[in-house]
């Protein structure tokens, strides 16, 4: 061998080992991977369903569980896509549009009718809302309707969100779900949609 | 003694050239069409390439004797040999060029078909439109009947990502376009099963998108057909009508039609005749009355990330919507 190829070994070696580092660090991020898990315990199903809501309807507090889950439903993307699916199955854009609202109110504007917590819009979905929103309660799995509730969260969002559901195939007539619309769109107007609610979100 | 043994594993593995679903046991029009076209041109590159090893180990053989290059004659004769292996493999270029672009073109005859079949491929089962102005038109899923001997017209359509639409045994595949409209020729020569598959990747359950192509005698498929008119079946059974109830009462009609209720959801396959199917779920398992109950039970474990969502049922109407779903016949 010359003399300029045989110098190149230290280089060389430490070359391979950069390489192998970064390996490493793939493999390592990728058994990191969420767990996938298509169904939930059912003891997990049953304490997810005992929210604890305030006695208007609105605001309240999750179940441990869900804190002992690290609040899934807001912060994976598996269980954002799916939210976003169960959204088109069971026709929720018939009456919110995509999100922009329609014969039921909009998700779009900043403003939450029932509050902006995960736990009320979980009750608005199982339980139903006086005015026309129809319960979901024995048409959805529990879980089906926190990740749908997780879901309709990240629409209505102020600020944006590091995780996103799956991207839409069809044309998308509003902002991405993590580009958190709800603020983009955000319009206080002359008057205030909902003035019993104050000037802003 | 050492040949039989060489032989030994033959038969496991040519034992995949036979069955439903192979290109290789064509029994269509144009699947024997391409089995020739493709039967020939492994047949005379065999030839070719053992014309080829023969001559190399020749020369390896031959050992140099002399000054290569030097006379005259050998200058001559390279050259003859030469020129006639360049003319040999222009012509058979040549010629398997002109046949696969002569049979490639024959599979699509443009003529006047028996019968039209409208295909939309989606995520992931396959729509099945029989078109008939004067019979009447209906759909199936995941299975048609076509008869024996006839010039069936697919029209391929997709309402998602390109699918493709291949039946090895009948003829070659075609991919189905958003948006086009794609067409094929279907021609089975004999009566029997032959299962079809989605070949183009389309997703997380691409390989659990089959169908099924059941050729059969003009009279039976006329049967078939007359019966797939029908509406949906009314049974006497206690069981089965209670899980009509429980069908319209949860989300179930939203996505399906059955022909003759209340149900016309669109997104879901046709269950107007959903008990007269081989299989459920594009070819995922086979129809029995406890498969159509795992199926509703829990969708999305038996097929993860299907279009279906889980519906919460209590056992009692599990039992009754299977029970009417397998009296769909
Ligand atoms: C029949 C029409 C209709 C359908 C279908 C419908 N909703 Fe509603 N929804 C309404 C109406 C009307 C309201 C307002 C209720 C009220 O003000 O009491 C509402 C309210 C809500 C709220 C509370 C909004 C707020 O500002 O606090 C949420 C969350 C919601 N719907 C989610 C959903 C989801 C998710 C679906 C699909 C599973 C759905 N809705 C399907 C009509 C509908
Ligand atoms: C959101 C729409 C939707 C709802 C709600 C729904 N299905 Fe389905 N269903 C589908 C889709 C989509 C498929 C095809 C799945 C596949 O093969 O990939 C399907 C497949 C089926 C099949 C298999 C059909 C075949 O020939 O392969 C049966 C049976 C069935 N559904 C019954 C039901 C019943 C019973 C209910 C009510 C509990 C129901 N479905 C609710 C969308 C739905
Ligand atoms: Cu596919």
């Amino acid at each position: 061998m010359s003399p300029a190829v045989s110098g190149k070994g230290p280089v060389r070696i430490f070359e391979v080992c950069c390489v192998a580092a970064l390996l490493a660090v793939a493999v390592a991020i990728g058994l990191l991977r969420v767990p996938r898990q298509y169904r939930t315990d059912p003891p997990v199903s049953a304490a997810l369903d005992a929210i604890r809501l305030m006695p208007s309807g609105i605001g309240g507090a999750p179940p441990e569980v869900y804190f002992a889950l690290n609040q899934p439903y807001e912060n994976t993307a598996y269980d954002m896509s799916q939210g976003k699916r169960l959204y088109s199955w069971f026709s929720c854009a018939s009456c919110h549009g995509e999100g922009e609202g329609g014969a039921g109110p909009s998700f779009l504007d900043g403003w939450w009718l029932y509050g902006p917590s995960i736990v009320s819009i979980v009750a608005s979905i199982r339980d139903g809302r006086p005015h026309g929103m129809p319960p979901f309660r024995d048409r959805m799995t529990i879980d089906e309707i926190w990740q749908l509730s997780g879901y309709v969260k990240s629409i209505g969002a102020y600020s944006a969100k590091t995780t996103a559901p799956g991207r839409n195939d069809d044309r998308q007539n509003r902002p991405a779900e993590n580009r958190s619309p709800a603020a983009l769109l955000f319009n206080e107007g002359p008057s205030p949609v909902h003035p019993e609610q104050g000037p802003s979100p | 003694m050492r040949a039989p043994l060489i032989l030994l594993p033959l038969p496991v593995l040519l034992s995949g050239c036979g069955g439903s679903q192979s290109a290789l046991d064509a029994q269509g029009y144009s699947g024997a069409l391409l089995r020739d076209l493709i039967v020939l041109i492994v047949v005379v590159c065999l030839v070719v390439w053992i014309g080829v090893m023969i001559m190399l180990a020749w020369s390896l053989t031959r050992r140099r004797d002399g000054q290569a290059g030097d006379s005259r004659g050998s200058e001559q004769r390279l050259g003859v040999w030469v020129s006639g292996a360049v003319a040999a493999t222009v012509l058979i270029i040549g010629g398997l060029t002109i046949l696969s672009f002569q049979t490639t073109r024959s599979l699509d005859r443009a003529g006047d078909p028996d019968l039209t079949i409208r295909v939309r491929a989606q995520q992931w089962w396959w729509q099945f439109v029989y078109e008939d102005a004067d019979a009447g038109s209906f759909q199936t899923a995941n299975e048609i009947h076509i008869p024996v001997g006839k010039e069936v017209r697919v029209r391929l359509e997709s309402t998602d990502v390109i699918h493709s639409f291949w039946v090895p045994s009948l003829g070659g595949k075609q991919d189905l376009v958003p948006g086009r409209e794609n067409l094929l020729t279907l021609r089975a020569e004999r009566p029997g099963v032959y299962r079809g598959q989605c070949a183009e990747f389309c997703g997380l359950q691409h390989s659990h998108m089959a169908f099924f192509v059941i050729a059969e005698e003009e009279e039976s498929y006329r049967q078939w057909a007359a019966t797939q008119r029908q509406p949906g079946a009314q049974t006497g059974e206690a069981e089965a009508s209670a899980g009509k109830a429980v069908f319209m009462a949860r989300r179930c009609a939203a996505c399906h039609t059955i022909r003759g209720t209340g149900a016309t959801g669109t997104t879901g396959p046709d269950l107007t005749h959903v008990g007269s199917r081989r299989t459920i779920a594009a070819g995922l398992m086979d129809n029995t009355r406890g498969s159509l109950a795992a199926w509703i039970a829990d969708p999305q474990t038996l097929k993860p990330g299907n279009n279906m969502p889980l519906v919460p049922l209590t056992g009692d109407e599990l039992r009754q919507l299977s029970a009417y779903m397998e009296s769909l016949k």
